[in-house]
């Protein structure tokens, strides 16, 4: 790339699918007003779970949304990330990629990729006693279907693929994507992520590992007992700064700083150390100092072990202001939606920047001494912000930080 | 089944069975917290009974984890209660 300045990059679509609304402006309403759609799962064999809470996409009706004849390609963690997509476009004011569909590219982030279809499958193989299965099985299961369909139909003629970082996977996803465009690799990206485990094999998964709640995700709260699940996607469209400009595109970000760095310790506890190093390496990417944070969109998964360790980081790089700066985890409404929760999550985010109004941590009955932060406890609150900072912190010792500024 | 129990614990723990004793804790016979949700669920599925047990508030519930003795005689009780062992 020609210049000596670094190209900036910027969102300038959004779209989302998830348990608190069907796009953007649903969510981050529901995020404002501090609704929770956290309740009773509904699918079969739920009876047969310990854990029967989640936040669930209700009412979905695939066949009003897709045409039949691409449907049967489609599974949900895809239909989700098709229809996020394509709100996305629209916000960005796009029915097709500006300039050279061969310098865009789309990068989804995703957990599970096609859980549901694999749900399907092994039940009709294994406890239905069918020796066969639907002859779309793959293509729907791999975890590259939704990045696929994107850019199958949008054109997108460049750099394509998923990432399987467990709960960082879409963070991870938008950060490669900046770098690629920083890097000249590509001109413009939809990034972001697309989950749904909602189903009684994914939950049966989690259930094993002793670490959901019965009863509800309360982040940073004494007393909290564990995460609760959701589904969803969401999908951003990221250009330059300058091409958004030419093309006299809204803005609604800039994305400053990303940074992703590995524990190298336990596959699933967090690192105080690792945390808080991915932090401080994305505001220096961003070029920024931790007083010009005014806005930390959490983990917060209600987990004892993530939420304390998250506070301590927080504390080793805020200093000072730690117990002053708002940090929420959003997920206590929509649900930890795993490998599209940093998408997700990315929407509160915005909502800070644009509207001047902290998502809540909602579920918080009581302050845990390990936990000395301002969560921004059940209610929204105003402030006006310049610069927030979006943490995820995998399972796999896997982190990921993106830090956020207006133009 | 005492030694059943305890021969459980030691393979998760990587000991033998007699380097096990029911004064020792779990964190003197080195077991950290995936290998107890491990042992958990070899207990589970060897006795046919389901323990209560949450990673977040280990100290919460009524399975008693703060020696092995405390843990066999959870699992006794729990078998007790629930039925007959799975396994002669």
């Amino acid at each position: 790339m020609a210049g000596s300045s670094p190209r900036r990059v910027v969102i300038t679509g959004a779209g989302t699918v998830n348990a608190l609304g069907r796009d953007v402006a649903a969510t981050v309403d529901a995020m404002a007003e501090g609704r929770s759609a956290i309740g009773a799962l509904d699918f079969p064999d739920v009876e047969r779970l310990s854990m029967r809470i989640g936040a669930q996409v209700r009412g979905w009706v695939p066949g009003d949304l897709f045409d039949g004849a691409r449907l049967s390609l489609y599974d949900r963690f895809t239909q989700f990330a098709l229809v996020a997509g394509r709100e996305a476009m629209a916000q960005a004011g796009l029915d097709a990629v500006p300039g050279d569909p061969t310098r865009w590219g789309a990068v989804i982030g995703t957990a599970g990729g096609g859980n549901g279809t694999v749900n399907d499958a092994f039940r009709a193989v294994f406890a239905e006693g069918k020796n066969r299965v639907h002859p779309f099985t793959v293509p729907r299961l791999m975890n590259n279907a939704a990045a696929s369909h994107l850019s199958i139909l949008w054109g997108l003629m460049g750099p394509t693929f998923s990432v399987a970082t467990a709960c960082s996977s879409s963070n991870h996803a938008i950060g490669l994507a900046v770098q690629m465009i920083r890097a000249g690799m590509a001109d413009g990206m939809l990034a972001g992520g697309a989950e749904s485990m909602l189903n009684f094999g994914g939950m049966k998964a989690w259930e094993g590992l002793r670490v959901m709640s019965p009863d509800g995700c309360r982040p940073f709260s004494l007393g909290r007992n564990g995460m609760v699940q959701g589904e969803g996607a969401a999908v951003f469209v990221l250009e330059t700064l300058e091409a958004a400009q030419a093309r006299g595109a809204e803005i609604l970000a800039e994305i400053k700083g990303f940074a992703m760095t590995s524990d190298a310790g336990d596959i699933v506890m967090p690192s105080v150390e690792g945390a808080a190093r991915t932090m401080r390496m994305a505001l220096a990417d961003a070029g920024v100092s931790p007083d010009a944070v005014g806005y930390i969109n959490a983990h917060g998964t209600g987990t004892t072990a993530n939420d304390r360790t998250e506070a301590a980081a927080i504390h080793a790089v805020f200093g000072a202001r730690a117990g002053q700066v708002p940090v929420s985890s959003t997920k206590a409404m929509h649900g930890h939606c795993i490998g599209a929760t940093g998408a997700i999550e990315l929407l509160a985010c915005l909502m800070a920047l644009r509207q001047g109004v902290i998502a809540p941590t909602v579920g918080f009955t009581a302050p845990d001494p390990d936990c000395p932060l301002d969560v921004v406890p059940n209610t929204a609150r105003e402030a006006q912000v310049t610069t927030v900072m979006s943490n995820a912190f995998a399972f796999g010792g896997l982190n990921a930080v993106l830090v956020l500024g207006r133009v | 089944m005492q030694d059943q129990i305890i021969e459980i614990i030691a393979r998760e723990a990587v000991l033998e069975p007699a380097q096990v004793r029911p004064d020792m804790t779990l964190e003197d016979i080195g077991l950290d917290s995936l290998g107890l949700v491990e042992m958990i669920f070899s207990i589970e599925e060897t006795f046919g009974i389901s323990v209560p047990f949450n990673a977040n508030e280990p100290g919460e519930t009524r399975f008693d984890l703060s020696s092995v003795g405390s843990i066999v005689a959870a699992v006794e009780e729990l078998i007790s209660e629930q039925g007959t062992p799975a396994v002669a």
